[in-house]
């Protein structure tokens, strides 16, 4: 992250003047007014914001309401039942009886909003339920008028074509790339050999970049919020969204919400962190729905991350942003969007339900519950629909350890791996469970490997294919093999293709259209990379990005780009190669943290235009292919011209050097008491001749 | 024929080449660095490094044709470079001398007066230590090496920066071809770094550059350490590299 690089510096600084950075209260350091030390905010109007929170001073303060009316000996009991200290609760003075509501100040707003959502509709007794609200909120509704006028008429400006990017001429794709403190996006030009810019800012994001999943916003992180941006040409702040001290982002799939996460230290240090997260209506910046609640809740299923759960907390399914589900404990969660509520006013209960996944096109969830009861409870895999809540397909598996589903990206498969205790319990053998989801009565067919005994390193789906890799072995060169859900000899069976023995790889990256993977060799293989076409079952390339750290491929699986980030100290930077393997360009950026490929929206051309374009592919290429040939001849000429005038420049100024050395030759000999030994310095070409006996043969004559 | 070399003890002597006799040693508060003689060498300049509360030098010497007549006297002391200087020699006709060091700025200073001259622009310039300087064969021009990744040649007379030769690695030496228009850096890490990490990760490599158009032609594989010094032999065909190595 940046804030790597700036630490760095303040650290040093520190150390310099002898300061004990754990000791300095940071939050008590006030800039002088109107200083900013140079950094510029993005969002300084944020601070004139009065949807932040209100510097009125009564924050911390609630207001429950609905208490019974009672005499003042009933003080203590009522009292008792609310709060101890920081409660006032008013007495009218005729009657010296309370007025049925009280105050209750805490020591944080973050607190009283706690207690306001805890207690908010808590029964006291049949007449009494507490209505609690927030001091602040009262000014606000108090502030409604009471006559209703219409909205004001504001006229239609027309938004900008956000989508502009995908109709450049020279079909390129962008990518956004962060080092230190820049964020810049580029285009890559593969004819022309290198990127070309788009839009840099330095410090546009406080933490890290995200692009939209269809490509048409790129998300940045700041300490109040997150913001979206985009544009036809540029890259415009669209939208900006209030979440104090957020730490993690998700969009839905259709880019329609957005889901921001933030996980702050409780008052008592023994409790669980509180999590916040919203979800806002990304074109409108409106907050749909907001959880609150402790860690413990929302890390079910383990925790892991950076920030102690288990991101994104809400999986979405179902297509076009319809649901999203979050995994509790005994149950999984599913909201739809229409009202932001879960279905059927309740979750899906399912006892010791471990972990779930959705279908990525249809409203399917699968998942998994592991093995009870030492083993009286065999553990299960099942598919749920969703609204109806049917099990769809069920089964039941033995002696299971662990599990993991993978879809297929069409949602036409699921592979369910299952990790087996042997007889003896001491150790574990992997087999695959592969689900044919399209397929009436989804069958199931179990897989093992050769080896059953071989440890899965890594499985991939062919992305909009019928096949999938797996890396398994347990020697330093593991072996990759692919297998087909369907072939010619065997329509509904799955079957190996292929086993490449002893590869230098522990990473799978398939092409996104299919067809193409590259086989990494990354950490421990420093970057090992093979180029591999699965129809050909071929070598296309073998390279090496020396100590890759990520490699992507562009959303055309046209090109590929490897990078080292800036958890290496050198050689930071990324390398753009041909889907085949062909190194194209290289770029060097020291501090290198993110790179990221634009996503593209799904084509809108029907399958049947597309077979159309496939076979005429010869005629649509010609076209492209005589451009190529242009830049082609363009750039050699360009190169040519370069090197000319680099060469002529030079040749100015080497004899005007050497005029200069002329006109000097006599001081020199002085210098040297009348030696004239200039010809010492100088150094002969001479063109010598070698003779070299290459052979020798015997033409006798006969 | 005379040789002039400058000690970490703090001196710099001058020695008869062909009896490897002493014939005389300059003493001075701090190690000595870098040496050149001037043309017709009758004058020679030392640097000598930052030491305690002392900062670095350049010192001019008068070399007396009878080494018994040879006096310790510096004829001119330059001073207000940072840090050491890693390099200092003269410039075309001993009218000015050229300096660099770990402040990155390579300075012209006027050998008569003794005044700063020039100094390479800080956008332009090297922005780290600047480790290692060669002067082509007439002294119109010289090459830079610097611990930025990059070498830069400067025109000798008017410190114009010319052209810029850009790696991967930190150089830490550099040469030029007497005959042919290449330019040769060597780099790698830092010597102190050198045990601690793979010996891919230093990439010690001598990289040939085409001196105008600024390419990398080629490298020359196969160094444990990083290259310290580079030397073309005088032939211009082949070169010496010298390195650093551990065998444990």
């Amino acid at each position: 992250m940046g804030d790597v690089l700036i630490m760095n510096e303040i650290d040093a600084t520190a150390n310099r003047l002898g300061i004990d950075l754990l000791q300095v209260d940071l939050d008590s350091i006030q800039l002088p007014p109107g200083e900013d030390l140079g950094i510029i905010s993005d969002d300084e109007d944020v601070y004139e914001d009065d949807d932040q929170e209100v510097e009125s001073g009564f924050g911390n303060i609630i207001v429950v309401d609905n208490l019974p009316v009672v005499p003042k000996e009933k003080f203590e009991k009522l009292e008792g039942v609310i709060k101890e200290d920081g409660l006032w609760m008013p007495v009218d003075p005729e009657t010296q009886k309370s007025l049925g509501y009280c105050f209750i100040e805490y020591n944080t707003p973050q607190e009283a909003e706690l207690a306001k959502e805890k207690t908010n509709g808590y029964k006291l007794d049949r007449a009494h339920i507490f209505a609690v609200n927030m001091f602040d909120d009262f000014d606000k509704f108090m502030k409604v008028p009471d006559e209703w006028a219409p909205p004001e008429h504001k006229p239609y400006t027309p938004g900008e074509n956000l989508q502009k990017w995908l109709t450049d001429e020279k079909a390129r794709d962008q990518f956004v790339i962060r080092s230190g403190t820049d964020t810049e996006v580029l285009w890559n030009d593969a004819r022309h050999l290198k990127p070309e810019p788009v839009y840099k800012r330095s410090y546009w994001t406080e933490s890290f970049v995200q692009w939209s999943p269809l490509g048409t916003y790129l998300a940045t992180v700041h300490r109040q919020g997150a913001a979206v941006w985009g544009g036809a040409n540029t890259f415009n702040r669209l939208m900006r969204y209030a979440h104090p001290q957020v730490k993690l982002i998700d969009f839905s799939p259709g880019e329609k919400y957005l889901v921001t996460y933030s996980s702050h230290e409780p008052s008592n240090p023994r409790d669980a962190n509180r999590v916040v997260i919203n979800i806002f209506d990304v074109r409108t910046g409106k907050v749909m729905r907001d959880f609150k609640g402790s860690a413990d809740e929302f890390a079910v299923g383990g925790t892991g991350g950076v920030a102690g759960v288990s991101w994104p907390v809400f999986r979405w399914g179902g297509g076009k942003d319809k649901y999203f589900a979050k995994l509790g404990k005994n149950m999984i969660s599913v909201y739809e969007t229409e009202s932001f509520t879960l279905i059927d006013k309740k979750s899906l209960k399912v006892e010791n339900v471990m972990d779930f996944s959705w279908s990525p096109t249809d409203p399917i969830i699968s998942l998994f519950v592991p093995e009870l009861g030492g083993g009286n409870q065999p553990a299960r895999v099942s598919l749920v629909q969703i609204p109806s809540k049917e099990e769809l397909r069920q089964k039941n598996l033995f002696s299971v350890s662990d599990c993991k589903m993978y879809w297929q990206s069409s949602g036409d498969y699921l592979a369910v791996k299952v990790d087996r205790y042997t007889k003896t319990k001491k150790s574990t053998y992997t087999g695959f469970e592969l689900f044919r989801i399209k397929e009436r009565d989804i069958p199931i067919e179990v897989l093992e490997l050769d080896n059953k005994n071989d440890k899965i390193i890594a499985f991939a789906w062919e992305p909009k294919g019928h096949r999938f890799a797996v890396i398994h072995g347990d020697s330093p060169r593991p072996d990759i093999s692919f297998y087909s859900m369907r072939t010619a000899q065997h329509a509904g069976r799955v079957s190996k293709l292929t086993t490449l023995k002893g590869k230098q790889a522990n990473a799978l990256f398939w092409s996104p259209s299919g067809r193409f993977i590259v086989l990494a060799g990354l950490k421990g293989f420093n970057g090992q990379l093979e180029f591999y076409n699965v129809d050909e079952l071929e070598t296309m390339a073998t390279a090496e990005h020396f100590m890759a750290t990520d490699v992507e491929w562009d959303p055309t699986g046209r090109y590929v780009a490897t990078a080292v980030t800036s958890v290496h100290e050198m050689e930071n930077g990324f390398n753009i190669w041909s889907f085949n393997g062909k190194l194209l360009y290289r770029t060097l950026k020291d501090h290198f943290f993110q790179f990221l490929w634009r996503p593209r929206p799904p084509s809108f051309l029907t399958p049947e235009k597309e077979e159309e374009i496939a076979k005429n592919l010869k005629k649509y290429s010609k076209k492209y292919e005589a451009e190529d040939q242009d830049v082609s001849m363009q750039l050699s000429e360009q190169e040519r011209e370069k090197r000319r005038s680099l060469k002529n420049e030079w040749e100015k100024k080497i004899s005007e050097w050497k005029r200069l050395h002329e006109e000097e030759k006599m001081e020199r000999q002085m210098l040297r008491d009348g030696e004239a030994s200039d010809e010492e310095e100088e150094y002969e070409a001479k063109e010598v001749e070698v003779e070299e006996v290459l052979d020798v043969t015997e033409e006798v004559e006969e | 024929m005379t040789l002039i070399t400058g000690s970490a003890d703090q001196t710099a002597k001058l020695w008869n080449v062909e009896t490897g006799a002493q014939l005389f040693t300059f003493n001075f508060d701090s190690p000595a660095r870098s040496v050149d003689f001037a043309v017709g060498d009758k004058l020679a300049v030392i640097t000598t490094d930052p030491f305690m509360e002392l900062n670095s030098a350049i010192h001019v010497k008068r070399i007396a044709g009878d080494p018994a007549d040879q006096s310790g006297e510096s004829v001119l002391i330059l001073k207000g470079p940072q840090g050491r200087i890693n390099r200092a020699v003269w410039g075309p006709l001993n009218r000015t001398i050229i300096s660099a060091g770990e402040d990155a700025i390579v300075r012209i200073w006027d050998t008569e007066t003794g005044k700063l001259l020039k100094e390479s622009d800080k956008e332009t310039g090297h922005k780290k230590t600047i480790t290692s300087l060669a002067k082509a064969a007439d002294g119109s021009h010289f090459l830079t090496g610097s611990l930025d990744k990059s070498a830069k040649l400067w025109d000798a007379r008017t410190l114009e920066l010319i052209k810029t030769y850009v790696t991967e690695r930190p150089v830490n030496a550099v040469t030029m071809s007497p005959l042919l228009d290449h330019v040769v850096l060597g780099g790698g890490q830092d010597a102190s770094a050198v045990t601690t990490t793979d010996h891919r990760a230093g990439k010690f490599e001598a990289k040939f550059f085409d001196k105008i158009l600024q390419e990398e032609i080629g490298g020359v594989k196969g160094h444990f350490g990083p290259i310290n010094a580079l030397a073309f032999n005088p032939d211009g065909k082949s070169s010496i590299r010298s390195y650093l190595f551990f065998v444990i």
